[in-house]
């Protein structure tokens, strides 16, 4: 059943608050309870500062500046085992990029470990907004030159390797009506900022 | 069948009771107001008292309607509180202590239907002004009636021979009352037989399960049969008609000294699904375990060399007995029994778990059910005892345990089944005494509320064993690291430390959840009892009435009714045993006399009616060429009324003027409080229109 | 059987081979596939971490255009491409206010899509749904005898499931039963739905580069030649990635990795020039030297020994009665 939890009041609390900013039917962070089963699906929880279930607990206790620091959503993969395997249903994929956004909107993510991440997001989405179509050259160097520039050689060789085997462009293509894009994606940016922080169109 | 109704309105001399419930309806109903009004405008109709009261359905409120059946001579009453479910009896016992015919009295809910799901205080006390209004004019019509009075067969059938079964069937018997206990498997027992031992006593399950077996065996007032399923019911409380068909055992049970020998000489190995949860094998030609009752066996024709090939018949030949106690020609047997009550005690399935591949139940060896686990420990088992690995031979290391496997999740059950965390925690004790392995239990929360179940987490604590709070994400032979080749790798988040963790085992035991058993739905649908959402037997009410089922004389027990441990099932047995035992002693059962009844002379023949009905009340009458309905089956729910295109059926207590009427009184007032003109009264004998 | 077809970034160039290799073998499966018209970026994981909205009207401008393409059917060959427009469609039914605000974005490019009107679907999913392995195995001429292949789906085929259920998210058998359809031997591989790491190797290469080591792994240690993969993503992980990953890790697998569409043409007798051969990383003729024309022998039914408890009884993976 379509559920537009979107329609609640304003949100009262850091929890209500990312419920709203989820879109797709209600997230049901709500009815999380605790049993750690995306923590232990996790395939980069090693690496997270907090497992996932911990980072739920952290929404729960309001404590957003904690959570928005977190470099936990910055290394999601996206695999989705945890979302599947939840016996609450709860859609941890789509809060964790929830939690993204969240924390570019409040600046918070730079004082988290994972810095880079939305840089590399911020870099992709600019050649997509110009271009229409992403650009891994483009992406690779800009990316790598910025932000670690002696690794960069590394890169390079490999971009080399990818270029031998015509596996990448030297330019980027662009889409025909690029206008028509343009014009959605700023539109849809203008709502977005009207209906509320986060997204949660 | 009755004869045709009255064409006009009866004079009555009605009481109206409007009660306050404290201030559950006085809070948003105008009560006194209700009553003013109902006292007042409702006086052509028949009222001449009205009255309000704080709450009617105590002693005094009841006093008060029977002071006045007998001062003011009412000849009908109209009580306006809350749902019938609740004080219809309350009130029809006061109208009968004063005289009065106790379905003279009719309820008018304002209470769920008025001040429970509205706020505007105006429109809920002009909605309970119509619907007192509606009751006023309805219950003229009401006729006195009297409860269809059916004998009790003081013979009653338990279907299901595990535990709960057994009890029941027990306690009835030694109150001197015969059963007939029905089981489908060759023996009774019940999943209790393939225990080992049982929390929190560490009891071992057949020592105590066994007596009770034996007693249900050798006792005079119980016909045990085994093997066989009930086929089909009729007829309704009091006296059922149970058809049961006995399945051919191609064994004569008359002359079988259950020595065994053919069991031994059988050359066919097959594994056991059924009590060896697939664990262990069996012979085509088996008993299910040592202790069977009855001992005699059965041949499984599906494996049996004699009946796919025609070779063979190893059993019979050896057969010590004169003459041979093997009879291949033997055929099922359709019996048919009359008894007064049904206790249906099936009991449950365990949870599939092939269905959650990330745990490898059925990929990795070494990955065990909560039944296959009880199999490796009962003595009797496939591997007498040993606590091993499916090689048979090696004793484990390590050993994980992994609660809530299919249980509390939206994707398989949502429900708890009440028993897996005293189940794994009875493992963690016995993996530890057998084999002296390191153990681990994974856990979501620990659920240990009954008597001594917290006492023995306490002593599982004590002996060592690891509890990880983390639910399961997975369990696979993927190595990552070293240390971890060859090893079964149980990968959780342990939520106290908040870690991921990778521990090696050798073995895992899988928790599995409790399911109502596969054919619930059509065996609820052959005793015409329901089943819920989850798929258990829906008992009458869930916290007041769990052995009773909305159908009269069918009860239930047990774990078909919802997951449950050995003292609550044993407490259900005996439960709807006693309530049995209870209906024999009256000898007879007052049913309500709500009924449908065909007018014969409006009825055409055309048996539309036929088929319709739900409890098979409807019947055909060839010699006379018009239809009848069995007012001991029928339930009173007008299908029938509702389909017959003549008008000719019509029910007591919502015959075709009560409902008008109560229409009529609905729409007197339009919701503002104004009196509408007046519909004119419909001639009675006009037939139902569209 | 015509379909729209949406390339998605990668196919463009990175994963040529896949595209290549699928409009090879398309004929032969009465695939006819009409490329959707100026389609735009699906976002990849990307624009959807910075924006919500612009995301999915980023999406959604593929789905209009499909659906005034009048290309109901879409067939999407990666899975990051295929998740993204069935989300999206899914999401803006599941979610009117989204579905609004998606439209009133979409409107200012003259745009309107109307949540259900288009069914997209992956690449792999079409073909074991639409075409069925029977109609596959009838194209077979060289079964690839003796291969042993690790069948890795990764995992945004299989998750999240978006009520589709195309198969198991947890072990799905449908590349499997693909890859024994032609010819090949098809290991047991636990881990063919985790994670590759995907764009984790620009983010966080540590991190990366343990997700694909840990795929090597598996498939090695089940003794594999190769792998078989659906996504760009996934080739690009573990095929470019795997020297650094021998190098940070001091191990030494030599596993190619190709996709399923290459597998396919080969099996369908193509020559390797027009199935995208000769981009990969790890060279895959070693391996591919291995297939015989001999089918291998049957092997030998291990008899278990006489303590051994049985097993309980499992769906056979060819779909025939356990």
């Amino acid at each position: 059943m379509a559920v537009t939890h979107a329609a609640r009041a304003a949100p009262a609390s850091f929890l209500e608050e990312v419920i709203a900013a989820t879109p797709g039917g209600d997230p049901r962070l709500d009815r999380c309870i605790q049993c750690g089963t995306c923590g232990g699906s996790c395939p980069s929880a090693a690496d997270m500062e907090h497992t996932p279930r911990q980072l739920f607990a952290l929404i729960f206790a309001g404590m957003r500046d904690e959570v928005l620091r977190s470099n936990t959503p910055w290394y999601c993969v996206s695999c989705y085992f945890c979302t599947v395997r939840c016996p609450q249903d709860v859609h941890i994929t789509d809060i964790m990029y929830t939690l993204k956004r969240l924390a570019i909107r409040e600046g918070l993510y730079r004082e988290s470990s994972a810095t880079e991440a939305p840089a590399f997001a911020e870099t992709y989405i600019d050649y997509v907004e110009n271009y229409g179509r992403s650009f891994e050259l483009g992406l690779a160097t800009r990316h790598h030159l910025r932000h670690h520039p002696l690794g960069a050689i590394k890169k390079v060789a490999f971009g080399m390797e990818l270029w031998r085997k015509g596996r990448i462009d030297l330019t980027p293509k662009r889409i025909k009506n690029m206008a028509q894009l343009s014009a959605i994606l700023h539109k849809a940016k203008e709502l977005e900022a009207a209906n509320g922080r986060g997204g949660g169109a | 069948m009755s004869t045709a109704p009255l064409s006009r309105k009866p004079q009555a001399r009605i009481g109206v009771y409007v009660c306050h419930c404290g201030s559950n309806i006085a809070g948003v109903v105008d009560v006194k107001e209700v009553a003013r009004w109902a006292g007042h405008e409702l006086a052509d109709e028949g009222v001449v008292i009205a009255r309000d009261y704080q709450f009617m359905c105590s002693n005094l409120g009841q006093e008060l309607i029977e002071a006045d059946i007998k001062e003011q001579g009412l000849t009908r009453v109209v009580v306006a509180a809350c749902s019938p479910h609740l004080h219809e009896a309350t009130f029809r016992h006061a109208c009968q202590r004063a005289g009065l015919n106790p379905y003279l009295c009719e309820m008018v809910s304002i209470r769920e239907q008025v001040s429970w799901v509205h706020t505007d205080r105006e429109q809920a006390t002009a909605k309970a002004k119509a619907l007192i209004a509606g009751g006023v004019e309805r219950v003229a019509w009401h006729e006195p009636l009297e409860p269809l009075i059916v004998p009790i067969n003081p013979t009653t059938l338990v279907v299901g021979g595990g535990i709960a079964g057994i009890q029941a069937a027990l306690e009835i018997a030694d109150s001197g009352y015969p059963v007939i206990l029905v089981e489908r498997e060759p023996s009774i027992g019940g999943h209790m037989a393939q225990f080992d031992k049982t929390f929190p006593t560490l009891d071992c399950a057949a020592c105590i399960l066994t007596p009770k077996m034996v007693a249900v065996g050798s006792h005079p007032n119980i016909t045990l049969l085994t093997y066989s399923e009930v086929e089909r019911v009729d007829g309704y409380v009091g006296s059922f008609q149970v058809t049961i068909r006995k399945k051919a055992r191609y064994v004569n049970t008359e002359t079988c000294t259950g020595c065994g020998l053919c069991i031994e000489k059988c050359p066919v190995r097959v594994v056991d699904e059924v009590f060896e949860a697939g664990l262990g094998y069996r012979k085509a030609i088996y008993r299910p375990f040592p202790q069977a009752v009855p001992k005699y066996p059965v041949i499984d024709t599906v494996h049996c060399t004699y009946f796919q090939r025609g070779k063979c018949k190893a059993c019979q030949i050896f057969c010590p007995t004169q003459p041979k106690s093997i009879n291949f020609e033997q055929k099922d047997e359709l019996i048919q029994v009359e008894v007064g009550n049904i206790i249906l005690a099936t009991g449950y399935d365990l949870f599939d778990c092939r269905r959650i591949p990330q745990y490898g139940y059925g990929r990795l060896a070494n990955v065990y059910t909560s039944l296959e686990f009880e199999r490796l420990c009962n003595a009797a088992g496939p591997t007498g005892g040993e606590v091993v690995l499916r090689d048979g031979v090696t004793r484990p290391k390590t050993v994980g345990i992994i609660h809530c496997v299919g249980s509390r999740d939206s994707k398989y059950n949502s429900y708890c089944s009440v028993i897996c965390c005293m189940q794994s925690l009875k493992f963690a004790h016995l993996v530890k005494e057998r084999t002296g392995a390191e153990v681990y239990n994974f856990y979501i929360d620990m659920r240990t509320p009954f008597k001594d179940y917290d006492e023995f987490y306490q002593k599982v604590l004590a002996e060592g064993v690891h509890f990880v709070r983390g639910r399961v994400a997975e369990v696979t032979d993927a190595a990552r690291h070293p240390g971890e080749e060859g090893k079964i790798i149980i990968q959780v988040e342990d939520t106290l430390i908040g870690r991921q963790r990778r521990i090696p085992v050798d073995m895992v035991i899988l928790s599995a959840a409790l399911e109502p058993r596969r054919d619930a739905q059509e065996v609820a649908h052959k005793f015409g009892i329901a089943c819920s959402t989850n798929g258990w037997f829906i008992e009458k009410h869930p916290k007041l009435d769990p052995v009773a089922t909305m159908t009269e004389g069918i009860f239930i027990a047990g774990c078909a009714q919802g997951p449950k441990d050995i003292p609550a099932t044993v407490a259900q047995g005996a439960a709807a045993a006693a309530r049995v035992i209870g209906r024999i002693h009256q000898t007879h059962l007052a049913l309500e006399p709500v009924r449908a009844s065909v007018i014969a002379e409006r009825c055409s023949g055309c048996r539309i009616c036929n088929n319709l009905c739900p409890f098979n009340a409807i019947s055909f009458r060839e010699d006379l060429g018009v239809t009848e309905i069995n007012p001991a089956l029928c339930q009173g729910c007008g299908t029938c009324v509702a389909a017959c295109p003549a008008g000719a059926i019509t029910g007591t207590q919502f015959s075709n003027e009560q409902v008008f009427a109560q229409i009529e009184g609905l729409l007197m007032l339009d919701f503002s409080g104004k009196p509408v003109r007046r519909l004119e009264p419909l001639a009675a004998a006009e037939p139902a229109f569209f | 059987m015509k379909y729209g077809y949406y390339p998605g970034c990668s196919l463009e160039r990175n994963a040529i081979a896949y595209h290549e290799s699928a409009m090879a073998v398309a004929p032969l499966l009465g695939i006819e596939f009409k490329e959707l018209e100026d389609w735009n970026c699906c976002g990849a994981t990307e624009y959807i971490s910075l924006y919500a909205l612009p995301a999915y009207a980023l999406m959604g401008r593929n789905l209009a255009l499909a659906a005034q393409q009048q290309l109901n059917r879409m067939v999407a060959p990666c899975s990051a491409c295929f998740i993204n427009l069935a989300k999206t469609d899914k999401y803006m039914a599941d979610d009117p206010r989204l579905a609004r605000l998606v439209n009133e974005a979409l409107a200012a490019g003259g745009l309107h899509y109307k949540p259900g009107s288009v069914r997209v679907r992956h690449l792999f999913q079409v073909i074991v749904e639409d075409v069925g392995f029977e109609a596959v195995a009838a194209r077979v001429v060289k079964p690839l005898y003796n291969l042993r292949v690790a069948p890795y789906y990764g995992c945004l085929i299989v998750r999240p499931t978006l009520q589709q259920l195309f198969d198991d998210p947890e072990y799905p058998t449908s590349l499997d039963r693909l890859l024994r359809v032609l010819g090949a031997k098809v290991v047991d591989f636990p881990v063919k739905t985790h994670c590759c790491g995907g764009h984790m190797t620009q983010i966080s290469e540590e991190t990366a580069l343990e997700l694909i080591r840990r795929l090597l792994k598996n498939a090695a240690d089940y003794q594999a030649d190769m792998i078989v993969t659906l996504c760009p993503m996934c080739q690009l992980n573990l095929d470019g990635y795997q020297e650094e990953v021998n190098k940070r890790f001091g191990t030494h697998y030599r596993l190619p990795v190709l996709y399923f569409t290459q597998l396919m043409g080969l099996a369908f007798g193509l020559p390797p020039n027009v199935l995208g051969f000769g981009k990969e990383f790890i060279d895959p003729t070693p391996a591919l030297a291995k297939i015989g024309a001999e089918p291998p022998a049957p092997e030998k039914r291990e008899h278990p020994s006489k303590e051994a408890l049985p097993m309980p009884a499992m769906p056979r993976q060819d779909g025939g009665k356990p």
